[in-house]
């Protein structure tokens, strides 16, 4: 991972494809307006930046759209999915808004902390995890979840949480979605309603393996 | 025109006028925050809440506007419960410190709590605190009382162009701040303590020295730059405590700049409160008034008038102008001087030295045409008209030739010097096709461009242009210069030059060298080097020990601009009257009674012994003088010297902006200023 240390205002850029990519996106925008582009163009920049935004590319991408700092700080600071301070390679957020809390987040969050040894908001010593717990991820039919980077993986319980973290530690990348063997949101016990027009219509009713 | 019915009352307001400014046009007072009538309207502290009939909720009435059969009740109880709502919650994390508060007596909040406040409060968990943030050595921030109203952000915005203030973070956790801990690097920062409506923005340099209710208020004029700000000085006993803008739709609106702001501690350091005289040793010694005269006196005995001079200086008022004027005719010196900055334009003109389209005038013009001036720093105000003119859309173009800064709102600059301007003049620069498509062009001359050799010419030639442009009409005059120092029009006005075979700043100083010039005059004016003078007798009549004291061999003690009633003229002509809010230091005087003190001294009795006649003096010698605090039109006419326009540099004159006189230069709140702002851009500049 980088250095957890501020890089220096004005030494960070986007990589040639980036740069690219970035100015795809500002052509969406008419011109004049391009300063609605510094969500994604933020976004871009953390996704460079091994998953931080660092103040230089706030600056850079505030400069490149030419709008006063602040207002990309602003941005910055208000939305929660900016990270404004180094984290591990794989970011796991847990959420524990009420449906998943109900269908048992805190034994995820316990589950977690005691595989890599930290708490909520920590940073593994080697940088390869990063834990916080996030508000509701809109995933509540597959409760319990996590997100880590940019995949969701659903229905958990201590054991496979266990297993995603360990499979993420061997360097491999454990499938995402739900870990229970259910297929997407559907109902794991099969499905249970428009049987009788999937019949009709000659296909297989959803969520039907 | 939609009519509306208020409080049973009807009233008819211009389309687009908003509920609470028509309350206000009605006289009916409508709590309020985060609104402010200079600002755009964020509506978003509801504290002017009111009732319309037929709408489901309270309508925050700064933000709805004015709709035709609306029937509005400012004074219902849903209007009082929904106003006594909002303020609880404001009151929510709202700290209790009040007697320990700045803004204390004269906060937004605290009256207004009163009006709508709870006596007790309901809310037992712990208010937030949030940490004070550094906005440089002028604002003293306790962020823990800020309600969030956004005032000072939209100010920073929209008014100073200088946006570094932003709310980061959000809900619970909102904080104003420039978010990189760096001071608010804007000229009209000091700004911000006014319009915040509590006291988290506070004056650092008055914290906790004075409350509002034990202050007397004088309403004066600032005499930092030309503009003639309108202020209210506050003092408490002989010590000026604070500045505060007042009112003027016509010069300052309601903002001043720093330097009106915060110089003023600069009046209580390096004064002179009595009479000096150099004596056999070469120093300076302590003297008495007397003592004083009787050496001038001796000096002056024989000296023929053609060896005499006088200079007045950027802080001379009018009155002691006109005084030493009419000493020097009984003397017999034609060798007077109120350009201590070496400008040289023609000044046979008043049209040809005043800013003809006022600064209200700004707002009308769509095309402005900077010459060899920086009005950020030489009229922050000025400048802030202009922005204001660029943000109202219309205004086609800014353009400049001369100093390339930023001045917070776009411009074309079209080149550096005197080549460029020269082009303008011949009618050979392209620029010229957009002035003269212009309804209403505007041409700002700046002292850069006259302080040089040249300085009639790039006159005559900046005359060419606005001539050519059609910027000088019946209904229009768009010929400007822009002074900088607040005495300079009004020796003008007076006609403080060089009469018939006198000498203007040049010659007077190779007099001085040459030995022809046995005897200066010094009326406040300080920018002179003091080697300059060579072996003339100097006598220096000012308040600060600034160069001008320094090099004098008799100093008689003047009052500073809040210890007396005197004139000024602004850059427009307009001329203003100071008011004495506290007395001259020790044994000093008014400026215009030493004088006259003197001239009795010498035999030369001057014909005025009461302020009136003085005044009855300055109006016969000019009669704008008549008509204090409205500008009198000039007349138009040839103006300037026709000639060759150097090819160099346009320089202004302002180097530092938080120090350009002797009492912002003696005050430590400007060299605070200049440390924390100018000097770690140095090294940039050096490097340009």
């Amino acid at each position: 991972m980088s250095a957890p240390t501020e890089a220096a205002a004005g030494t960070w850029a986007f990589t040639p494809e980036n740069l690219e990519l970035a100015k795809r996106i500002i052509a969406k925008y008419p011109p004049g307006r391009q300063a609605s582009a510094v969500m994604p163009l933020l976004d871009l920049a953390q996704r460079q930046n091994d998953n931080w935004l660092p103040r230089a590319a706030m600056d850079y991408v505030a400069d490149m759209l030419e709008m006063p700092r602040i207002r990309a700080y602003e941005v910055a600071t208000f939305y929660t999915m900016y990270n404004l301070k180094p984290v591990g390679k794989h970011f796991i957020q847990i959420c524990t808004t009420t449906p998943c809390w109900l269908k048992g987040s805190d034994q995820i969050v316990e589950a977690c902390e005691k595989k890599l040894g930290i708490g909520l908001g920590e940073t593994t010593p080697d940088g390869q995890f990063t834990v916080i717990e996030v508000e509701c991820l809109g995933a509540c039919v597959n409760a319990p979840m996590m997100q880590i980077g940019d995949d969701y993986y659903e229905d958990l319980t201590p054991e496979t949480t266990e297993a995603i973290l360990d499979a993420l530690a061997r360097g491999e990348t454990p499938k995402d979605g739900p870990q229970n063997g259910r297929i997407r949101s559907c109902p794991k016990s099969g499905p249970t309603t428009l049987i009788d027009q999937a019949v009709r219509v000659g296909v297989k009713p959803a969520g039907q393996s | 025109m939609p009519k509306l019915t208020i409080d049973g009352q009807e009233i008819e307001v211009a389309p687009g006028t908003s509920i609470l400014q028509a309350c206000e046009q009605m006289g009916i007072e409508v709590p309020r925050f985060c609104y402010h009538e200079r600002l755009s309207v964020p509506a978003n502290c509801r504290m002017c809440l009111v009732e319309v009939e037929k709408s489901p909720k309270p309508v925050a009435s700064c933000a709805m506007p004015a709709g035709e059969g609306m029937v509005v009740k400012t004074d219902s109880e849903l209007v009082h419960k929904a106003r006594k709502g909002v303020m609880e919650f404001l009151l929510i994390n709202h700290p209790l410190d009040c007697p320990i508060c700045d803004q204390g007596g004269e906060c937004d909040l605290q009256d207004q709590a009163v009006a709508y406040g709870f006596d007790r409060g309901r809310y037992a968990e712990n208010k937030r605190a949030v940490r004070d943030k550094n906005l440089g050595p002028l604002i003293k921030t306790i962020m823990t009382r800020c309600i969030h109203c956004t005032r000072c952000i939209r100010f920073m915005d929209e008014i100073a162009g200088v946006p570094v203030l932003g709310a980061t973070s959000r809900g619970e956790h909102m904080e104003i701040t420039t978010y990189i801990e760096q001071g608010v690097n804007s000229e009209m920062s000091g700004n911000l303590v006014d319009v915040c409506p509590v006291g988290a923005l506070t004056s650092k340099p008055y914290a906790f020295t004075a409350r509002p209710w034990e202050l007397r208020k004088t309403e004066t004029i600032d005499v930092m730059d030309a503009v003639g700000s309108n202020i209210r000085v506050d003092t408490r006993g002989p010590e000026v405590m604070r500045v505060l803008p007042r009112l003027n739709e016509d010069v300052n609106e309601e903002w001043i700049a720093d330097k009106t702001r915060y110089s003023h501690d600069g009046l209580k350091r390096q004064r002179l409160d009595r009479p000096y005289v150099r004596g056999q040793d070469g120093k300076l010694r302590q003297a008495s008034w007397a003592e004083a005269f009787a050496t001038i006196r001796t000096k002056l005995a024989g000296l023929p008038g053609t060896a005499v001079a006088a200079i007045a200086g950027d802080l001379a008022d009018c009155e002691s102008t006109v005084a030493l004027k009419d000493l020097m005719a009984k003397l017999g010196s034609p060798n007077l001087e109120c350009r201590q900055d070496g400008a040289k334009f023609d000044a046979s003109k008043r049209a040809g030295y005043i800013f003809n389209s006022t600064i209200a005038g700004i707002e009308r013009a769509d095309a402005i045409l900077l010459i060899g001036t920086n009005p950020r720093w030489e009229a922050p105000l000025v400048n802030a008209r202009i922005r204001k003119r660029y943000l109202q859309g219309g205004l086609k173009v800014v353009a400049s030739v001369g100093p390339n800064v930023d001045l917070t709102y776009p411009v074309k600059h079209l080149g550096a010097g005197g080549d460029t301007l020269a082009e303008l003049a011949a009618g050979k620069h392209e620029f010229l096709e957009v002035l003269k498509g212009a309804e209403r062009p505007m041409v700002i001359v700046g002292m850069g461009a006259f302080q040089r050799p040249d300085g009639a010419a790039v006159q005559h030639a900046a005359r060419a242009v606005a001539e050519s442009v059609n910027a000088i009409r019946e209904d229009w005059n768009g010929f400007n210069v822009l002074h900088t120092a607040a005495g300079r029009v009004g020796a003008l006005d007076i006609g403080f030059l060089p009469g018939e075979g006198g000498r203007d700043l040049e010659g007077i100083l190779t007099g001085c060298a040459s030995g022809e010039i046995g005897f200066v005059y010094l009326l406040n004016a300080d920018e002179i080097d003091g080697a300059a003078f060579g072996n003339a007798f100097v006598v220096y009549q000012g308040h600060h020990g600034d160069r001008g004291a320094h090099r004098a061999d008799v100093i008689l003690p003047g009052a500073a601009y809040t210890e007396k009633s005197a004139t000024y003229v602004n850059t427009e002509g307009r001329p203003q009257q100071t008011r004495l809010a506290t007395f001259p230091l020790g044994e000093a005087r008014e400026d215009w009674k030493i004088i006259r003190a003197l001239s009795a001294e010498l035999g030369q009795t001057l014909p005025y012994d009461s302020l009136t006649q003085v005044r009855r003096r300055l109006a016969e010698m000019n009669p704008v003088f008549a008509a204090p605090d409205r500008v009198t039109p000039a007349k138009w006419g040839a103006f300037g010297k026709k000639g060759k326009v150097d090819g160099g540099h346009f320089v202004s004159p302002v180097t530092n902006y938080y120090m350009t006189d002797p009492i912002s230069r003696a005050s430590v709140t400007m060299a605070k200023c200049t440390e924390t702002f100018l000097k770690p851009a140095l090294p940039a500049a050096a490097a340009e």
